[in-house]
């Protein structure tokens, strides 16, 4: 007996409920117009009411027929209520055994509205409301639903869309209404979607013809079915599954050794982000900012607060957190350097431990002032999901949107030490201070600039790493080792071996990683910059020059 | 001789003077008072002083290489936890059958765990000598491999410091790792005899307090005695000009090596004591957090002085055990101000408001100067 | 002169009248908590102090305990392991208190147990745990796993059709051993070995980019698959952030999480979470009129409208509700009298239920499985029938099969080998100490 990926008792008739959907379909403008023009007396006698009664009555083991109910009744509200339950929205009021749809579910007090009029009807203390349960098992099969209807969507995307996610879900039922729209489909990459859906139901049923459809597919619910099929009792079958799966598993590694790369790079891009302020400040000033980890801190608390500040504007707030991140951790960076590390000029382990003190400081102020607690930063729309560029690799936008962040910066930064003002006048000063002041530069404004801006540039990784992992207190001390490393490793003074740096320790972590666990990698790592600096006591690129002796 | 030469010392006589008087108090006002007098001190108290005490010989060993060598060593917790895991073994080898699962040989967490038999780096743990000598070795020989290789290829300054910090931090990994059969995180707990006596009773937690005391004064002598000799002022001429020491001819990297592994294995003295009055040892003490925090201790009691090492260390500890109780949330305000204010207004710490004090009267003749403030890092 | 007399005078007059007032009332109850208010842990705890200090707060509006006010006794541990026994000492030695509310991860309890142990004290552990243990003076009111981990195993077993299994967590004990005895006893439902991934990661990973893909590609085999997550606090925002952008959904391969909580959603994004899955004992959404009082209760001392409430704090309240109930029967706080007294309190839950003291100091709860909402709240899928009883020592570890704990007498043992019919070593030394 082969596993079915939706055991048979749980499917209902969905022949029924796409013929269902269909005819509602068709009817839809008459239906909107009298929707709209629905006085609200005539609830009584809405059948709607009695059809949600029910599945809030109904025990779990017949919410299916509950739900078949609802499709098949040709409602137009229906997908909008089976939206509302499918996202725990509908409850039931305790006393009047009225079914609502909450609008808000936060707090004590929530916000609900009429689901067969729309109307909104305040807020109800949640004490009053019962929900009407729903799990995942249900939802699974609501998705189904609500994708078959959009197979009839006139935006191609939503159609492909829904066609995959019909893959690995259809089931005898579903193979007549399925054919039909392949029959009316003129998208090519719909169709390919269907046939492929299609395919691996024919597969599941010992279809042999369904095998070379599949034989290309890289997508995970095709390799699932030819596994399957390989422990199949049919030994035609076995074999001919067999051979397709070689010719994807060849496919499939090179698609892994990408995936391996990519993991890699966008690690190195974190560790070159968090890393990058610190070469400016350590390598350039010789100062040892042990606060950097807080300054990075500081950014990722300042994403908040503008998300705070803009409310369901998280994109915007993420883009104006940018240039107040910089803003921020540069200010607390002069505050820094103005209170503290100037009276500690040409004392490197002197500044390692006044600055350790801020950053206990920092920490402490930041669980005082706003939290113990981490915080929640929303991720935007546009930096969810994945960029997809097959069925077997994806590059998650969140991270790539890093990886792009942290190659900017770079650039940026090397642009305002090559090519600016300030950056002739911190060379110059990091070279030979005394010769420097003797020509005319001010020594202590450019150590406040470069400070500043070392300050600043963590303040931008701490906004990008609020879209990677948690905003709390303890953010900075995770960062503040590997930067160290990452920057010794480089090279003291040199931004291009911290770039080459921190890419690198990210792509052996990550090689690592899989053969010998995170643990153990982050160990060897660890073991193999410290047997590299014995080898090599000045990094990977070495300054040269007199500065080397500074 | 080298070790008695800091017995005639002036300094040393006070500081073994105080040190002893200090044990003798405490152990008469512990035995000899009834529990509901004022000046009782309670074994709780006695346990308190002897953590203070094994803190203070750590921070000595740090002033040792920091002060009289120049190497900001951020990795000494490392030799300290070792030292302290060498002592865990020991007595989690004495709980013998009594353990929840009455294993004679295994340990609780390994019984727990399935394993079957005892890795061969337990081995030995549960004879006292052989434990004992490995609370020496281990730290010893780590810090002779790491300083091998680090003074021969001569990092120094800042890059020595982040390395020493690296590998405490991929220490306390590697120890986090439930793999390695040091019990992960849960580390070694629930010790019960050393050396036959119950942990577990007052008396050896005063027998314990006055060993630590006795190590102290002991490491003192050792430490001292080493600054003094010729040995000594090799290191503190490395510490300020390595460059020169070594065109004069001195081998400066045997002379680092030497003293950073009797630095390590003061350390792991002092963690071997320090577990069987706390009752735990767990990864947490390889945390890079720890190690920049005793370096503080030294810095608040003052550089190249030894004994404002252990001032320094008695101090703060205090000072953190008092502040936890009454306001928890100020006590991390307090350390990261300390660690500000002292380096910036009172970079020769406690030890060095003393010494200018006293200046006006005596000259010091046998002290070696403090460390210049600007020292050179090439 | 004369002023600096009538100072003196004054002073000790109050002082005078002070000790008169407290030989008037008699001595409060002290209570001790002991848990980490700084430090990394102080995310998790410190809510757990407010909670007993609130506990306590409505005890004494309501009078008290046997006549006599409580008291609580904070200190701060500052998530330091060595530091939970020195200050588990200060409360047991120096502040002499008659209870204590304290600890959160296990290491924190492994180093306070003999402390509390060799002075006889009274603990009250109210996070769920490792089991494997069963001591005279600890109260284990959080889960034990046949009271988290198996129900939910079999829960996505029976009613989701899992086959295939993913068991990643963090490199501690609890995971470790909640895995090893979800191994075996997934074997016994004759799951085959290469159905089963085990996975650990350090506390606080971050980069989960290659185990989520691993995860991926396991679930590509062609059966169902879920993943049992004892991935621990910080790490699981990154995890959870990962399996969205990776395009894993709950419909596709659920996460079931033991150490996720309304208090570790509060500082996610639970949008792309939404349908994963936690098993718990308790949820804030629970629908009763205890759990209701008890929300308003916590948002009036907290003063935070948008303040959750969460598994550990139901624990503390069933704890502290069981002490006084023991106390009251004790007629005293002597500590062996409430010990004897506490086996067999019942007292109510938050979920509508009861819950009861057993003889392995472990007590009674209901196991809820909860989906994950988009408003970071949890709505109940599942629950067991019934309540289910701890069990101290697990049937699926070979080592403690057969080990059972009973501190009523005459057994009163943590750990009775049924097998040889003795106490194990440990308490069996215990018991002969206290019979010299």
């Amino acid at each position: 007996m082969l596993p079915r990926l939706s055991p048979p008792q749980l499917a209902f008739n969905r022949q029924d409920i796409i013929m269902s959907i269909l005819r509602s379909l068709t009817l839809l403008l008459i239906a909107l117009v009298s929707v709209l023009s629905l006085p609200a007396s005539a609830q009584e006698d809405d059948p709607g009411k009695a059809l949600l009664n029910n599945l809030a009555e109904v025990p779990a083991s017949r919410v299916e027929e509950a739900i078949n109910a609802i499709v098949s009744s040709g409602d137009e509200r229906a997908r909008g209520w089976l939206e509302a339950y499918g996202n725990n929205r509908l409850s039931r009021i305790d006393d009047t055994g009225q079914v609502v749809i909450v609008l808000n579910n936060r707090g004590r007090d929530w916000e609900i509205a009429n689901p067969l009029t729309g109307e909104n009807m305040g807020e109800m203390s949640r004490r009053e409301l019962d929900r009407i349960a729903i799990n995942n098992r249900i939802r699974g099969q609501l998705e189904g639903i609500l994708a078959m209807l959009d197979l009839n969507a006139t935006d191609p995307d939503v159609r492909e869309a829904s066609a995959q996610d019909m893959m690995g879900k259809v089931d005898a039922s579903l193979v007549e209404p399925l054919e039909a729209q392949l029959e009316r489909e003129e998208n090519a990459s719909v169709r390919n979607r269907i046939e492929e859906a299609l395919a691996i139901y024919r597969v599941g049923e010992g279809n042999l013809e369904a095998v070379d459809v599949l034989a290309g597919s890289l997508h995970p619910r095709a390799r699932a079915a030819l596994n399957e099929a390989v422990r199949s009792d049919n030994p035609a079958l076995a074999d001919k599954a067999e051979q397709a799966l070689a010719s994807i598993e060849q496919k499939l590694k090179l698609n892994r050794a990408a995936e391996t790369l990519y993991f890699g790079l966008s690690l190195g891009s974190v560790l070159v982000l968090a890393a990058i302020g610190l070469a400016i400040t350590f390598g350039v000033m010789g100062v040892i900012n042990m606060a950097h980890g807080e300054l990075i801190m500081l950014g990722a608390y300042t994403t908040w607060g503008m998300q705070q500040l803009l409310p369901g504007q998280p994109g915007l707030a993420l883009i104006f957190s940018i240039p107040a991140g910089f803003l921020v951790a540069a200010t607390a960076g002069i505050i820094i350097e103005r209170s503290v590390i100037q009276f500690l000029k040409g004392r490197p382990l002197e500044t390692l431990l006044a600055t350790f003190g801020i950053s206990l400081i920092l920490q402490q102020l930041v669980r005082t002032v706003i939290s113990p607690q981490n915080r929640t930063v929303v991720t935007p729309e546009w930096m969810s999901g994945s960029l997809v560029i097959n069925d077997a690799l994806s590059l998650t936008l969140n991270r790539l949107y890093v990886l792009a962040f942290a190659l900017i910066v770079f650039a940026a930064l090397m642009m305002i030490m090559r090519k600016t003002r300030l950056g002739l006048e911190v060379r110059a000063v990091t070279q030979n201070r005394a010769m420097a002041r003797s020509m005319g530069i001010r020594a202590t404004r450019v150590d406040i600039m470069t400070f500043a801006l070392g300050s600043g540039v963590a303040g931008l990784a701490g906004v990008a790493l609020s879209q990677l992992t948690n905003v709390g207190p303890n953010l900075g001390q995770n960062y503040i080792i590997d930067s160290f490393m990452v920057v010794v490793f480089g090279g003291v003074g040199n931004l291009w071996g911290t770039l080459i740096a921190g890419l690198s320790l990210g792509t052996i972590n990550q090689l690592l990683e899989p053969w010998a666990g995170a643990v153990l990698a982050k160990i060897i790592v660890l073991v193999f910059i410290i047997l590299f600096i014995q080898k090599r006591p000045k990094g990977l690129f070495p300054q040269k020059g007199r500065a080397a002796e500074g | 001789m080298w070790l008695t030469r800091p017995l005639r010392e002036r300094s040393t006589q006070i500081f073994l003077g105080v040190l002893f008087a200090a044990l003798a108090i405490v152990t008469f006002l512990h035995v000899a008072m009834p529990e509901d007098s004022a000046l009782y001190v309670s074994a709780y108290t006695v346990t308190l002083l002897g953590k203070y005490l094994c803190y203070a010989l750590l921070a000595v060993a740090v002033d040792l290489v920091w002060g009289y060598l120049g190497i900001l060593s951020l990795g000494h917790g490392a030799f300290f936890a070792i030292g302290g895991y060498a002592m865990g073994m020991y007595l989690m080898r004495q709980i013998g059958d009594r353990g929840t699962y009455g294993d004679p040989i295994l340990p609780d967490f390994m019984v727990f765990l399935n394993w079957q038999e005892l890795p061969w780096y337990w081995l030995g743990f549960d004879m006292a000598w052989f434990a004992f000598i490995m609370v020496l070795l281990a730290p010893g020989l780590l810090a002779l491999v790491f300083g091998f290789l680090a003074f021969r290829s001569r990092v120094t300054g800042v890059y020595l410091s982040i390395i020493t910090q690296a590998l405490t931090f991929a220490l306390m990994l590697a120890f986090f790792r439930n793999e390695m059969g040091f019990g992960g995180n849960n580390g070694l707990t629930d010790f019960r005899d050393i050396l036959g006596f119950n942990l577990r009773t007052d008396a050896t937690r005063l027998g314990l307090f006055i060993a630590t005391g006795i190590a102290l004064a002991i490491g003192y002598v050792i430490c001292r005695g080493i600054v003094t000799s010729k040995l000594g002022r090799v290191s503190i001429a490395c510490r300020d000009a390595e460059a020169r020491a070594r065109f004069l001819g001195y081998r400066v990297d045997r002379v680092q090596l030497f003293v950073f592994v009797v630095s390590a294995m003061l350390a792991g003295v002092a963690g071997a004591l320090y577990v069987p009055q706390v009752g735990i040892i767990n990864p947490s003490e390889f945390s890079p957090l720890f190690s920049i925090e005793v370096v503080v201790w030294v810095a608040l009691g003052g550089r190249a002085t030894l004994y404002g090492a252990v001032i320094g260390a008695v101090l703060v500890n205090y000072a953190k055990t008092v502040f936890t109780g009454v306001m928890p949330d100020a006590w991390l305000f307090a350390l990261g101000g300390l660690f500000v204010l002292v380096t910036v207004f009172l970079p020769k710490g406690i030890a060095g408001l003393l010494a200018s004090r006293r200046k006006g009267k005596q000259d010091e003749q046998d002290t070696p100067t403090a460390p210049s403030t600007t020292e050179a890092t090439a | 002169m004369t002023i600096r007399k009538h100072v003196k005078l004054g002073l000790s007059a109050l002082a005078l009248s002070m000790s008169l007032n407290a030989a008037a009332a008699e001595d409060p109850i002290k209570v001790g908590i002991l848990h980490s208010l700084s430090g990394t842990m102080a995310i998790s705890e410190t809510v757990l102090k407010d909670t007993v200090e609130m506990l306590i707060a409505k005890q004494n509006a309501e009078g008290g305990v046997l006549g006599r006010e409580l008291e609580a006794v904070v200190v701060d541990p500052a998530s330091n392991w060595p530091l939970f026994a020195e200050k588990a000492r200060e409360l047991l030695a120096q502040e002499k208190v008659d209870v204590i509310f304290g600890n959160w991860t296990s290491v924190s309890r492994k180093s306070v147990l003999p402390v509390v142990e060799e002075l006889n004290g009274l603990l009250f552990y109210p996070v769920q745990y490792e089991g494997e243990e069963s001591s005279e003076n600890v109260f284990y009111t959080g889960a034990a796993p046949n009271q988290q981990a198996i129900p939910a195993v079999d829960y996505l077993m029976n009613n989701i059709g899992v086959e295939r299994w993913v068991l990643a967590g963090t490199d501690y004990v609890y995971p470790r051993t909640t895995n090893k005895i979800l191994e075996t006893y997934l074997m016994d439902q004759g799951v085959a070995k290469e159905d089963i991934m085990i996975n650990y990661t350090p506390f606080g990973h971050s980069d989960w980019q290659n185990i989520v893909s691993d995860i991926k590609r396991f679930g590509s085999a062609g059966k169902k698959t879920a993943v049992v997550s004892t991935i621990n606090g910080d790490a699981n925002v990154p995890f959870y952030r990962e399996l969205g952008n990776q395009g894993i959904s709950a419909s596709d391969i659920p996460v079931v999480a033991f150490s996720v909580g309304e208090q570790e959603l509060s500082g996610i994004d639970t949008g792309p979470l939404v349908g994963h899955l936690a098993a718990w004992n308790y949820f804030m959404s629970v629908d009763s009129d205890a759990n209701y009082d008890f929300i308003d209760q916590w948002i009036e001392h907290t003063g935070n409208e948008e303040a959750v409430t969460n598994d550990p704090m139901e624990a503390h309240y069933i704890g502290f509700n069981m002490y006084i109930e023991a106390v009251k029967k004790a007629g005293t706080t002597d500590v062996d009298a409430v010990k004897d007294a506490i086996i067999g309190v019942s007292v109510p839950n938050l979920t509508g239920g009861y819950a009861t003291m057993m003889p392995n100091h472990h007590i009674t709860k209901p196991v809820l499985i909860g989906e994950i909402q988009d408003n970071g709240q949890f709505s109940v899928v599942w629950e067991t029938p019934s309540t289910v009883a701890g069990d101290a020592w697990s049937d699926f570890l070979p080592g403690s099969r057969d080990l059972i704990a009973d501190w009523r007498k005459p057994m009163f043992c943590g750990s009775f080998n049924t097998a040889t019919g003795k106490c194990g070593a440990s308490a069996g030394e215990m018991a002969a100490e206290e019979a010299e």
